[in-house]
């Protein structure tokens, strides 16, 4: 399975991103500049974390409007695997692959620490390798992270089962506690919690690694035969 | 030439944490009277002539970059000003 990483001005996890595909989860990876407008050699797509043009305006306003996100809209109809990660969730909402939209912290503070989350939807292309209910611990990194949509949205949210993860308690602020939801197909998982910095247990967890591979897993299981 | 005022806010049914500490702020400095304070962004454009629909293109940019129509509002002013 081969992966594109994102690359925007400003992305600042690009790099753990590809060493996780590349070293953890082994397999096939490549930095790619925001500037691309072809993503039709890649499987999945990940956009990484950061602050893609310095936060200005919003956090992923300006990398919304990138010459690759049209691109990445491209691979999502497609049904390809999207993962954003903190600032890429940001970028996913601005672009509206994904619905509601992020405050600031609800205590105005960059929250830096690992936390825990609740797997709340484990059939996604994304979670199948974890339990439902599973309590994993990821690092989160952010100062707008406080989940934000209108009742009619969350309502959908619910009865669709978008919401993938929680936080056990509350960190910033989110609306029910969101840490990472999915669109209505299932394909495209914003998150804000850092999985690529969960891959090994020499970085304190490797509760993350489980995400890839249910992605990989996913892949497998439609494109390889006798897989 | 003309001048736009753009004028963001979070959207009355949006909390505004940040609004909420500084109204705090200006309560322990004394300012009891102060119920709410919500903070947005102002921004100023300059059109140049070229623009001939400046209304319809101030709405569109608002609407596609400007604002986040899930959180904020927009509003604007229009000001013809002179070339320098």
């Amino acid at each position: 399975m081969k992966f594109a990483v994102i690359v925007f001005p400003g992305s600042n996890c690009d790099v753990d991103m590809y060493h996780a595909v590349k070293d953890e989860l082994g397999e096939q990876v490549d930095l790619v500049w925001h500037d691309a407008d072809n993503l039709d050699q890649y499987d999945g797509i990940l956009l990484p974390g950061g602050f893609s043009y310095g936060d200005y305006l919003r956090s992923g306003a300006i990398a919304h409007m990138s010459n690759v996100m049209a691109a990445v809209k491209k691979a999502a109809e497609a049904g390809k695997p999207v993962l954003g990660v903190c600032n890429g969730f940001q970028i996913l909402l601005e672009s509206g692959l994904l619905p509601g939209a992020m405050l600031r912290n609800k205590n105005l503070k960059f929250i830096c620490r690992t936390v825990e989350l609740s797997v709340q939807n484990n059939e996604t292309m994304f979670t199948s390798l974890y339990e439902k209910g599973e309590k994993i611990s990821i690092p989160v990194a952010h100062g707008e992270g406080n989940y934000y949509c209108d009742e009619a949205t969350f309502a959908t949210l619910k009865e669709n089962n978008q919401i993938v993860f929680t936080y056990a308690s509350d960190v910033n602020g989110s609306l029910s506690d969101i840490a990472g939801i999915t669109n209505e197909k299932g394909n495209v998982l914003g998150m804000m919690p850092h999985p690529e910095r969960a891959v090994d247990e020499l970085l304190g967890s490797a509760d993350g690694l489980k995400l890839f591979q249910s992605i990989v897993k996913h892949w497998r299981d439609s494109h390889v035969v006798n897989a | 030439m003309y001048k736009v005022k753009v004028y963001v806010t979070l959207r009355e049914s949006v909390l505004d944490p940040q609004g909420k500490a500084v109204q705090q702020s200006l309560s322990s400095l004394g300012y009891r009277g102060v119920e709410d304070v919500r903070i947005g962004k102002y921004m100023e454009l300059q059109f140049d002539d070229s623009v001939t629909d400046v209304e319809g293109t101030v709405k569109e940019v608002c609407e596609k970059l400007l604002s986040n129509p899930v959180i904020e509002d927009y509003r604007y002013e229009i000001e013809e000003s002179a070339n320098q």
